[in-house]
């Protein structure tokens, strides 16, 4: 099993949720804090803090597809 | 389906449990999580409870946030008249104008930019310690560091001079609280946004390297007007106040109640337990008491109930964040529970702006206060401890402390 993380970025409020919970995965643009993936496809030691920056975005702009 | 009469809303808190969310709130969570309300102008507005229901409509494009609209369920009547007048903002725009201005504000409240301050805000916060240690006791924490550290530091996010904070402090609670009268609230708002509006002149004519400066550099590009960075800047003043003010002291009771969760803290500088006990006392607090609230564009079926098109909807986030199919025994703070998904910053894309700057400030205080005091106690039996109930958001008086 691997993760992949799809960023809807229309949807995005940069309240930052994702970057405090998974600093390694998440980044923010500097012009408007819009969230950056800095890796798509995360490892299995970071899959944990991934699934709870999904789950915690207000936007639900975090979609994760596990294959 | 309750056949009892609609209760009045916001509801009161008991005295004998300050900190639990008011009795029909929590009865109402369990038993009639779909229900209704009635507010200050006798209408009624479905009142929403359960954390899962929260977390569904509060992403759901049929409901809107224009104040506008007839029939939407406002706070006060002071705010229902300044919704006329109020020009496009992040708090009553529904997307894609909301995005457009979201984006405009959110630089300087990003994680990196807030921890780049993490180190000043701990300056601030020692050097407030220090002051207390060497003043008389009791001291009441309220004033002397509750208030204190939100205020410098959002005067230094904002570029305001720190030695016009009273005007701040009095003019930012007379906006929002239940005891103002419309025409009370509207003097205090007018007098921030004219002090702001000469000051923005200012920073646009000698920018600096804080919030005012950068919205001005905005106003002249054209992304946003005048106006509009005017009211950002008070919106955020005000916001960023009161409540890390009342979560400081509020927090410091609750955990002065519950000595075995406080030794945690004070046994521990590992900053993971720290940032967890954190979201555990937003949720366990969850002091904006008066609902967030919205108006259905659509019809909407929950729960096999039917919200009307023009409905109002009034979100309790103490409601959610007790209930106890999300917070098993919601009424145990536990600083080592999974509370994260807690709704204290509201849900959804108008969740609190400021609230990467809040948890910074927050792990700060939670993290030193009680390190630095470890013999910090009430100072009155906690009978006397007299609440703020009358705002947004709920705090204390004054919480006079020893140590």
């Amino acid at each position: 099993m691997s993760m992949r993380i799809e960023l809807d970025e229309p949807k995005c409020v940069a309240a930052g949720q994702c970057v405090m919970v998974a600093p390694d995965v998440f980044d923010q643009r500097d012009e408007d804090g819009v969230a950056i993936v800095l890796d798509a496809e995360p490892g299995p030691e970071q899959e944990d803090e991934v699934r709870e920056a999904a789950a915690v975005c207000p936007a639900a702009a975090i979609k994760l597809v596990e294959r | 389906m309750s056949d009892s009469v609609v209760p009045d809303y916001p509801m009161q808190r008991e005295a004998k449990c300050p900190f639990a969310p008011a009795a029909t709130v929590r009865t109402m969570t369990r038993e009639d999580p779909v229900g209704k309300v009635r507010i200050w102008d006798g209408s009624e507005p479905w009142f929403i409870t359960r954390h899962a229901d929260q977390r569904a409509l509060l992403n759901d494009p049929r409901l809107s946030i224009e104040e506008t609209r007839p029939g939407f369920p406002h706070m006060t009547r002071g705010r229902a008249e300044a919704a006329k007048h109020t020009p496009a903002l992040i708090t009553n725009t529904d997307a894609p104008e909301h995005t457009r201005l979201r984006r405009t504000v959110n630089g300087p409240f990003m994680v990196k930019r807030v921890e780049a301050m993490r180190p000043r805000i701990q300056e601030v916060f020692d050097g407030l310690i220090d002051d207390m240690l060497a003043g008389p006791k009791p001291a009441d924490l309220v004033q002397s560091i509750g208030l204190a550290v939100p205020t410098i530091v959002i005067t230094e996010l904002l570029g305001v001079p720190y030695a016009d904070h009273k005007f701040f402090q009095v003019n930012s609670s007379k906006t929002i609280s239940h005891e103002s009268t419309p025409e009370e609230a509207a003097a205090a708002g007018g007098a921030l946004a004219a002090y702001l509006g000469e000051l923005l002149q200012q920073k646009m004519a000698e920018p600096a390297g804080d919030v005012l400066s950068e919205m001005g550099a905005r106003v002249r590009a054209g992304e946003m007007t005048a106006s509009e960075a005017v009211h950002m800047g008070v919106a955020i003043l005000i916001a960023g106040h009161e409540t890390s003010a009342s979560m400081i002291s509020l927090g410091t009771l609750a955990l002065l109640r519950n000595p075995d969760q406080l030794a945690l803290l004070r046994e521990s500088d590992d900053p993971k337990l720290v940032a967890n006990a954190v979201e555990e006392l937003l949720r366990y607090l969850t002091i904006v008491h008066t609902g967030i609230r919205r108006i259905a564009s659509e019809d909407i079926e929950l729960r096999g109930r039917t919200i009307r098109a023009g409905d109002g909807i009034i979100f309790d986030l103490s409601g959610a964040d007790w209930d106890a199919e999300e917070f098993p025994e919601p009424e145990k703070l536990d600083l080592t529970r999974t509370a994260r998904q807690h709704h204290a910053f509201g849900y959804g894309v108008h969740q609190c702006l400021g609230q990467s700057l809040a948890r910074v400030e927050l792990q700060i205080a939670y993290g030193t206060l009680y390190r630095r005091i470890p013999t910090l106690a009430l100072a009155v039996p906690f009978e006397d401890v007299e609440f703020a109930m009358e705002g947004v958001a709920y705090g204390l008086k004054s919480l006079p402390v020893t140590w």
